[in-house]
């Protein structure tokens, strides 16, 4: 394979939320305009110095991205839109840095907006994909949780994980979100409450699904002058994989698109999985966490439990791991699920954090999931961040 | 009469329990799953080049973007994962919580979300069934392999019939199909049986099975027999048919009278008794000869054709009602009507017995019989060539 090139000058800052609501009269187009004003409001940029934008959401049909420019007033030169949801975080920045490496665009908005009305959730599952519809859906409607909890069945039998494994994860996110005023969930969450939740999808039990929620993340990929201009602080891009629909022999999933491109991942980077200080995973549900450890480099596939077992995810633990919550406590707002895990991987190498900050903090690995079309989640992206 | 059961005390302003259907979005190539699954065949797309079988339905192999031709497959799988599905959103399922799916690997080669059986357990072998659910679309259902299907299971009735403590009404008792066919249905346990009598036929005599009068050709005692039933009504077989050789206008009249407008009369008055019941059909007997014309017989053969068509759109008409519209198509009857016609000819009792498998099979179309079976297969493979064979 051709060595790639580095993300030289390119520099990623300003990530903004606009705090996540359980239901929003609002939409998409709604929420999209206020994380812009809120990039607007960190950044000191007009609106027209925008020259590149990237949208990601599932709510604002029937426009796309096309829909969202002219919504906003924006005219960039350069214009993505991504139907990735849990994987168009890293998505977004890794084609807002080549645009800007190669001058497409200069200043590229990178966006995920959704909103979430009293009947989002049913009517975003109805009309999700072509293979949902034809063999998933009708067999229980489940939606998501179904799925995953066939994956996590798999998952639990062939590598020996436990609810108690999953638990502690969930609970070391949500002790992470306590300290977060824009989660959702920041009640205390402990392990025994977590292992008598109601079942929802066996062995998926509550604990183990996100909330839907409406809400907004954005971020700036620009290059080093301009932040400098600006006098924002800054994140280097170190290195970036993505991998779509991998492994498709596999006969359920167990794990993902990371595990085909970890190597190239590290390789570039320069670094290996001891030198990261924060990991900011895509977390619809617990046992996609886990793969996550394996398939990224942080343990070998099926010694997940005790890896779990021996290590503290806190904020200031071995490994602090999804720092803000994540979206098991600080909700899912649709794609902009897709978007949490880079803005908190940038708040806290930032010194921005939401909540409490991981001490000595420099280096942040983010990774997406996204989109389950048939059986599995297709998607997967992940990112090395370093402070400048 | 004594053997009359006593009418329903029913509450007029008491609440209808409301019947939903399961989600029944589907893109084409799902349809075309379901217009196989009708039959009760098991098939999957196989790539026409390569010979990779593909699921779920897809437009092109991807393996090799050849097409796809849909082909019988074998049945067996193992089941790899499960979950017990104890919430949703959907209507139609919240109704039969907690529902069991699984994720199995098919013999064939690709995994697939199936319903499953009770007793199939993970790492065990599985036999799959390709059923329709109650929104008339595909649906793979995985049995333990060797299982007989258990009609008490919630799941796996919704996907058949029960005759076990139906209320039935078979339209023409007074014709040796019709008989066969309330004799069957007595014999599978159905709970009520109300047989139609045309006169001047008269009812022959079988035990626990009530007679009532009942010509197709008349609008008030299509009404009257309906009115007569009063309770639930599950499943309604409708037998009656006119059949004479030739094409005597008189003849052809009366064939569409008994047949075409009959069918009209007693789906117009019973589609509503059928759209509030928990598990409902109805059935018709019907001739092969509505595929295609058989030469001998051209005005019945007519009639049976815009039958055939008609039944298509009650059918249509009852997809969002929860209730089944099964074509049991059948050859020459062993029977008065077929005196000339040489063998092999299908026995009344034969047809009896098609009914109720039709029903506890799940099955919305069925040939019953050599002849039928292979009138459909040559009109599935040469709806062309088959009209011109038949008709030389």
């Amino acid at each position: 394979m051709r060595k790639r090139l580095r993300y030289d000058d390119v520099v990623v800052c300003a990530p903004v939320t606009v705090p996540y609501e359980r239901y929003s009269t609002q939409t998409a187009h709604w929420w999209a305009g206020k994380a812009l004003r809120a990039l607007s409001q960190a950044t000191g940029l007009e609106r027209d110095a925008i020259d590149g934008f990237c949208f990601a959401s599932f709510s604002a049909g029937p426009d796309t991205a096309v829909g969202m420019i002219q919504h906003l007033g924006l005219s960039p030169r350069w214009l993505d839109h991504l139907p990735t949801g849990g994987a168009s975080g890293v998505m977004a920045l890794r084609r807002a840095a080549r645009a800007v490496q190669c001058g497409d665009a200069e200043v590229v908005a990178c966006v995920a907006a959704d909103t979430n009305q009293l009947d989002s959730f049913r009517k975003t599952l109805a009309n999700f994909s072509r293979f949902s519809q034809d063999a998933v859906y009708p067999y229980g409607f489940g939606g998501p949780n179904a799925t995953f909890a066939l994956i996590t069945d798999n998952y639990m039998r062939q590598y020996g994980v436990t609810r108690e494994d999953f638990g502690k994860l969930c609970v070391a996110q949500r002790q992470n979100a306590r300290s977060n005023p824009l989660a959702l969930q920041r009640g205390e969450l402990t392990l025994e409450a977590y292992l008598k939740a109601r079942p929802i999808s066996d062995p998926v039990h509550l604990y183990d699904c996100v909330m839907p929620c409406a809400g907004a993340e954005a971020f700036l990929v620009t290059t080093a002058k301009v932040a400098e201009r600006l006098g924002l602080q800054t994140v280097r891009v170190l290195s970036t994989i993505e991998r779509h629909n991998a492994y498709p022999d596999d006969l359920v999933q167990w794990r993902g698109g990371w595990a085909m491109d970890v190597d190239d991942l590290w390789r570039m980077a320069g670094i290996g999985p001891q030198d990261i200080d924060t990991l900011q995973v895509y977390d619809d549900y617990p046992v996609i966490v886990a793969m996550q450890l394996e398939d990224l480099g942080f343990c070998a596939k099926g010694d997940v439990a005790q890896f779990i077992r021996r290590t503290n995810f806190g904020i200031d633990g071995d490994l602090p791991l999804n720092t803000n919550g994540g979206q098991l406590s600080a909700g899912q707002a649709g794609a902009a699920g897709g978007f949490q895990n880079m803005t908190e991987g940038l708040r806290q190498i930032l010194r921005q954090p939401l909540g409490d900050q991981v001490p000595n903090a420099r280096r942040s690995l983010v990774s997406g999931f996204g989109l389950v079309n048939y059986d599995r989640g297709v998607c997967t992206a992940a990112a090395i961040l370093e402070a400048a | 009469m004594s053997l009359r059961p006593k009418p329903e005390k029913r509450d007029p302003l008491a609440r209808k329990v409301e019947r939903h259907v399961p989600p029944g979005q589907r893109s084409r190539a799902a349809h075309a799953l379901a217009a196989r699954a009708a039959t009760g065949r098991f098939v999957l797309q196989q790539c026409a080049d390569c010979q990779a079988v593909t699921y779920p339905p897809r437009d092109v192999c991807p393996q090799c973007w050849g097409d796809l031709v849909w082909q019988d497959q074998p049945r067996g799988a193992t089941l790899l994962a499960e979950t017990t599905i104890r919430a949703t959103t959907d209507l139609y399922f919240r109704q039969l919580l907690p529902w069991r799916i699984g994720t199995v690997a098919l013999d064939a080669g690709p995994t697939a979300i199936a319903h499953l059986s009770p007793t199939l357990a993970v790492g065990a072998r599985a036999e799959i069934r390709l059923m329709l659910d109650k929104g008339g679309n595909a649906a793979l259902f995985a049995l333990a392999a060797g299982e007989t299907p258990d009609m008490t299971d919630t799941q796996w009735r919704e996907f058949v019939v029960p005759v076990r403590g139906s209320t039935v009404l078979v339209t023409d008792a007074g014709h040796p199909v019709g008989r066969a066919v309330v004799e069957a249905l007595k014999a599978a346990g159905a709970a009520s049986i109300v047989a139609g009598i045309a006169p001047p036929a008269t009812a022959p005599a079988i035990e626990g099975v009530r007679f009532v009068s009942l010509d197709l050709t008349d609008t008030r005692s299509v009404s009257e027999c309906l009115t007569d039933i009063a309770g639930p009504l599950d499943i309604v077989v409708n037998t009656a048919r006119f059949v004479r050789p030739g094409q005597g206008l008189l003849d052809q009249k009366r064939a569409l009278d008994v047949g075409v407008l009959g069918l009209l009369r007693l789906t117009q008055g019973c589609g509503p008794m059928l759209r509030g019941r928990p598990s409902a059909a109805f059935v018709d007997v019907i001739s092969a000869t509505a595929l295609a014309p058989d030469a001998a017989y051209p005005a019945f053969s007519a009639a049976e054709a815009a039958r055939l068509s008609l039944l298509h759109s009650f059918r249509h008409e009852m997809r969002g009602a929860n209730a089944r519209v099964i074509s049991l198509l059948v050859g020459a009857v062993d029977d008065a009507d077929h005196q000339s016609v040489p063998l092999p000819k299908v026995a009344p009792a034969r047809i009896g017995k098609g009914v109720v498998e039709a029903l506890e099979q799940g099955l919305e179309t069925h040939c019953i019989g050599d002849t039928a079976t292979e009138a459909m297969q040559r009109w599935s493979a040469d709806p062309a060539l088959f009209i011109r064979e038949n008709s030389l």
